[in-house]
């Protein structure tokens, strides 16, 4: 079973490279129930869009 | 808008113009050295005009221009032997690595307290100036070379193979700095901007 911690370091790196088969599919389960991890999820989202918004910024 | 690469190559040299003097003073302070000061500016300028930043924003520009500046002045003065004044000029890396502990049970999992937070709706964020500003500080506050391998991530569009051999790193490590500078602004972001009304729990 993923620990809270070790999600946060698969959340990360599903961002920069495919993560495996099992790696995927323990991510998942721990976010089914996990709320603060689930919200972790969307934060790193927002964040990637925040960068890419902040990117094109002419201001 | 949409710039020609031309143009925003010269919009960028009217930022590193304009930059210069804020640059220049910036590294006085730091090195509190004349020459050392032009030259780390002149090196910055350098790197900066590249070549491979040529879509980014204004913005961006600058806080890429800056994470080069404030790293080549860390490397001097670290060479320097001075880790006082480094450490005035940036948060260690293990300093953030504490503070993310500090986040979880000895068990790996979140403190109740310390869970990340439902930040309701984020988008709404985007549209204040308030928010990027920010934002920008807490890009700033990132050690810089944590910062450097995440904007060349996040801004300039770098796979990390090419980020680890380009700074010659391992790829394990690149992750782990990258996951370091997602987890130090989201906690950054979330205590200066999504929960900053409330009154912090300890």
């Amino acid at each position: 079973m993923l620990t809270c911690k070790e999600a946060t370091h698969l959340m990360s790196e599903a961002q920069d490279r495919t993560l495996t088969r099992v790696q995927r599919l323990s991510l998942r389960l721990h976010l089914l129930i996990c709320r603060g991890c689930r919200n972790f999820q969307r934060q790193m989202l927002f964040l990637r869009r925040a960068c890419h918004l902040f990117r094109d910024r002419e201001d | 808008m949409n710039m020609t690469e031309e143009a925003q190559g010269a919009a960028h040299q009217q930022v590193l113009v304009e930059f210069r003097p804020q640059m220049l003073k910036f590294a006085r302070l730091q090195l509190q050295d004349e020459a050392s000061a032009e030259d780390v500016v002149q090196d910055t300028m350098a790197a900066a005009l590249a070549g491979m930043q040529g879509f980014l924003g204004r913005a961006a520009f600058k806080t890429w221009v800056f994470t080069i500046l404030r790293h080549k002045i860390v490397d001097l003065l670290r060479h320097r032997g001075r880790l006082v004044e480094v450490a005035s000029l940036e948060r260690g890396e293990e300093d953030m690595d504490e503070a993310f502990e500090t986040l979880f049970k000895a068990n790996a999992h979140w403190h109740a307290t310390t869970r990340p937070r439902n930040w309701g709706d984020p988008e709404e964020a985007l549209n204040q100036r308030q928010f990027w500003q920010i934002f920008e500080a807490c890009l700033e506050v990132l050690p810089a070379k944590t910062a450097r391998v995440f904007m060349m991530r996040e801004f300039l569009g770098f796979e990390t193979e090419e980020i680890c051999r380009n700074l010659e790193i391992s790829t394990s490590n690149c992750h782990v700095v990258l996951h370091r500078a997602r987890s130090g602004l989201r906690q950054c972001l979330e205590k200066g901007w999504f929960l900053a009304g409330e009154v912090s729990p300890c």
